[in-house]
């Protein structure tokens, strides 16, 4: 007996919905023979990673505020990669736009009025956008390869961020901690429904739900999709593959910046070397595991953001290493992928055949 | 019913009652087929008449649901092709299933059992394809190598292992005549060693010419076996439709030249990459009312040359005009905008996104060009909806169920939707590149008359073409494209085949030379 891929006709939509479920269900499979083989009982080990995050008010709200960048880093992910742009680099567009955001209140502490928020936004989308452009243009201009640039990027942002907190930004009333200023009020994202989440989270849903309906009915995301599949096809339509690789590098850069200025204004209210535990990355599990559908990613930026809060839970309570949620996680992505096979493929089992001298003539 | 009345002690292969279901559709239903030693086979049929789920249960990708298979006497089961390829069997596909990235020998090596040293696999494979008139380079990837070349490579790749029965599918539709007539020559050869040779064709003139049976399906089953050599192409093709086919006329009138309509004026380009073909001054004029077709062989220019009218390659705006504005450096949709439209060689990934539905593939060349598809930036899934299903009935193009995604239609059924979704507009200019590559005799005649109709209302169409009765059939000029110089058009009536073959073989690149 042996197993055979055999190539679908069409895509399979029952395959589409059920792929990310299959994944996450094999994960769970996983990580069970993980918590068993390091010495642990398996059943509490999902459970304390799984479950107990959403047993409590506190562990929920923790896990609507690690869901919110997720989710909105994930949706401009899925703009490049939908559109076959492989930017890697939204850790470093994250930190950037934090860095954009932060500038104003930092460097004109006074500054504080009604406008202080918008603006700061805005350039933190900017910063994002820039950053993201930089690996675009050396794509479009000298066909560099986009995941290497833009992954390396990621690094120097994050040292150009550790050379800001640790000098020129650092708070000068701040016994020489690497930390910049506490922002003022008018600085700081509200909360909102009752103190349950920030004003963040909203926002993302919005943009996430926007997004949804640009890709779905518009000739943007028709291109979008066109290009990611078929570029040759995308060209023959009249679109550009070097305007959609700039357009799309922006927008996520973009995303990646408002997530990173709305998580130090929101959830920090100051810049530190540790904005991000590595929101960036994960969001491009969180992109495919949502399928690159805005509406999906917001399911699946909870999954992803349950598997931080349940990460550091069975790391305090069963004093497992504090790598099993990044391990957990690669192994999600990891299935995602594997699963997705199945949309366009389906599997047959070959048995072998009965002797050929029981077939009888016709 | 058919008799066995064919088989016989040189019986190679016997196949008795191949049936073979997909849902509800019976692709194949009680196929006997007999095939011996040293013969050319034709099997003959529509697009979905089940030639190729027949051939596919003899090359083990497929496995009947009944019936079975005798091979030189004995009972197989062909679970794969590397069974079918250990009995003897070899094949060669129409859609090519080549390695891109990888060169020739490479390719070739991934599909021998035992490929050896890949330094005498190259020397062998220059050997034998130089034998037999389809010389190769083993070193050429495969990406830079035209449709032509490629066929090569499937064709020498079954030469290598030394079959007993070659499955041909439409392997001269890339060819120019005289390279036709080489392979002609080397099946005629490896006939004569022995080996048998079942060759799907749609051109019943070289079917009339070199085979010696045929078989003809008609909705899966066998219709009727015949001698080639004692009918006509048009009694073959009435076998193959049931009834008889229309005959195209474009010489019966004449057509009324009306002013220019699509001016190319020394359009030249250079080659993008080391193996693609530079365009040198290429003139052309189309009158409103023509059809003015180009011949010449794969990889001479022709995909450039689409490329640069179509406005995918961009060149100085005075190359080219369409109605008179200067657009060489415009767009694709500005072009479109201006009532002129296109339809490329590969339809599958170049005008059809293989993974999208066919409404979907409507709006890939029709947003923008006054059927209100993408008002205010959204897209109307409704309005698209309503031309794919015009489009579907005009040109009768066939599939399993509503609206699926262009992948799943056969070859022949997706041409009939990529022409008929632009000749659906009634283009004034019209430029198609291979309109009926692996398309059958009734819908090539369908394709070809609406683009004459087409010309006659007043547009000038421009086909690119490397099917000679194509172009004879359909043309009132011709030119001939070879290593990207263009021969002065000639009136159809005044050229013929030895001409157009010495224009190919660079007569019309001393001619543009010159010029």
């Amino acid at each position: 007996m042996r197993l055979e891929l055999v190539k679908r006709k069409e895509h399979s939509r029952t395959m589409a919905l059920l792929s990310p479920l299959i994944a996450i269900g094999l994960t769970a499979v996983a990580a069970a023979i993980i918590f068993a083989v390091s010495g642990h009982n398996p059943a509490t080990g999902l459970y304390k990673f799984f479950i107990e995050p959403l047993t409590s008010e506190w562990s929920l709200q923790a896990t609507i505020d690690k869901a919110t960048p997720l989710i909105l880093i994930a949706c401009g992910l899925a703009v490049c990669y939908l559109s076959n742009n492989w930017n890697i680099g939204a850790e470093g567009q994250f930190v950037l736009g934090a860095l954009f955001g932060s500038a104003l209140p930092i460097l004109f502490p006074e500054f504080e009025n009604g406008a202080t928020l918008p603006l700061m936004l805005l350039f933190g989308a900017i910063g994002g956008a820039l950053w993201a452009l930089i690996p675009a243009v050396l794509k479009t201009r000298f066909n560099t390869n986009e995941i290497l640039t833009s992954l390396m990027l990621v690094y120097v942002a994050s040292l150009l961020l550790d050379y800001l907190v640790r000098g020129p930004w650092r708070d000068p009333g701040g016994y020489n901690f690497p930390e910049s200023r506490l922002f003022s009020d008018s600085a700081t994202l509200p909360a909102v429904f009752g103190g349950m989440m920030s004003l963040a989270t909203p926002i993302t849903i919005a943009i996430a739900l926007i997004l949804s309906v640009v890709l779905a009915r518009t000739l943007k995301g028709f291109e979008i999709r066109v290009m990611g599949e078929s570029p040759r096809a995308g060209g023959f339509a009249g679109f550009s593959s070097r305007r959609l690789t700039l357009f799309s590098f922006a927008i996520a850069g973009g995303l990646a910046g408002l997530a990173g200025t709305m998580e130090v204004s929101g959830e920090l209210n100051q810049l530190l070397p540790t904005i991000s535990p590595g929101y960036g990355f994960t969001a491009i599990i969180v992109a495919f595991l949502g399928r690159l559908n805005p509406i999906g990613i917001i399911v699946a930026g909870f999954v992803l953001a349950l598997s931080y809060i349940g990460g550091e839970g069975v790391q305090s309570a069963m004093e497992v290493s504090n790598k099993i949620a990044s391990v957990i996680q690669g192994l999600l992505l990891f299935f995602v992928l594997a699963c997705d096979t199945l949309i366009l493929y389906r599997i047959r089992v070959i048995s072998h055949r009965a002797p050929a001298g029981e077939v009888s003539h016709v | 019913m058919v008799q066995h009345t064919r088989s016989g002690k040189d019986t190679l292969l016997d196949a008795r009652g191949l049936t073979k279901r997909f849902g509800d559709i019976l692709a194949n239903d009680r196929v006997d087929l007999v095939i011996n030693k040293g013969e050319i086979h034709a099997l003959l049929g529509e697009n979905g008449a089940g030639k190729s789920t027949l051939v596919k249960m003899f090359y083990g990708s497929l496995e009947p649901d009944a019936g079975e298979i005798l091979w030189q006497g004995q009972k197989v089961e062909i679970d794969n092709p590397a069974a079918a390829r250990d009995l003897g069997i070899g094949m060669v596909f129409q859609h090519f299933s080549l390695f891109e990235a990888l060169n020739v020998v490479e390719n070739i090596a991934l599909a021998l059992p035992n490929p050896g040293k890949m330094t005498d696999l190259a020397k062998r494979i220059e050997t034998v394809s130089r034998d037999y008139g389809l010389p190769l380079n083993p070193s050429d990837i495969v990406a830079d190598l035209p449709v032509g070349i490629r066929q090569r490579i499937e064709i020498v790749r079954c030469l290598l292992q030394e079959p007993q029965l070659i499955i041909m599918d439409e392997p001269t539709s890339v060819l120019t005549p005289q390279e036709a007539d080489q392979l002609f020559l080397t099946l005629q050869r490896l006939a004569g060693e022995g080996c048998a040779v079942l060759y799907i064709s749609h051109r019943l003139e070289e079917v009339k010419r070199i085979c010696h049976h045929a078989t003809i399906l008609r909705h899966g089953q066998v219709v009727r076996e015949c001698d080639p050599t004692k009918e006509t192409p048009a009694s073959l093709a009435s076998m193959m439709v049931g009834a008889d086919v229309a005959s195209v006329s474009a010489t019966a009138q004449k057509p009324k030249l009306g002013q220019v309509r699509l001016g190319l004026h020394n359009l030249s380009a250079r080659a993008r990459t080391p193996f693609a073909t530079a365009l040198n001054n290429i003139s052309l004029e189309l009158c409103a009312g023509e059809v003015v077709a180009i011949a010449g062989v794969a990889g001479n220019g022709q995909g450039e040359l689409f490329d640069a009218i179509s406005g995918e390659m961009p060149v100085a705006p005075d190359m080219v005009r369409i109605d008179g504005k200067s657009c060489g450096s415009r767009n694709i949709t500005w072009r479109r905008k201006q009532n002129a439209a296109f339809v490329p060689e590969e339809r599958l990934g170049h005008g059809a996104v293989p993974g999208m539905k066919l409404s979907q593939n409507i709006v890939l060349t029709r947003h923008s060009t006054g059927d209100r598809l993408a008002g205010g930036g959204f897209v109307s899934t409704a309005r698209a909806s309503v031309l794919e299903k015009r489009v579907r009935q005009e040109f009768d193009v066939r599939m399993s169920h509503d609206d699926p995604e262009a992948r799943s239609l056969s070859g022949g059924n997706l041409q009939k939707f990529v022409v008929g979704r632009e000749l659906d507009r009634k283009p004034g200019v019209l430029i198609v590149n291979q309109p009926t590559w692996g398309v059958d005799a009734g819908a090539a005649a369908l394709i070809r008359q609406a683009l004459i109709d087409l010309a006659r209302a007043g547009s000038a169409v421009l086909v690119i073409s490397q099917d000679l009765d194509e172009i004879f059939e359909i043309a009132d000029r011709i030119a001939v494209i070879s290593r990207g110089y263009l021969s002065a058009p000639e009136p159809a009536e005044e050229m013929n085949r030895e001409r157009v073959g010495l224009l190919m073989a660079g007569g019309a690149e001393a001619q543009g030379e010159v010029a």
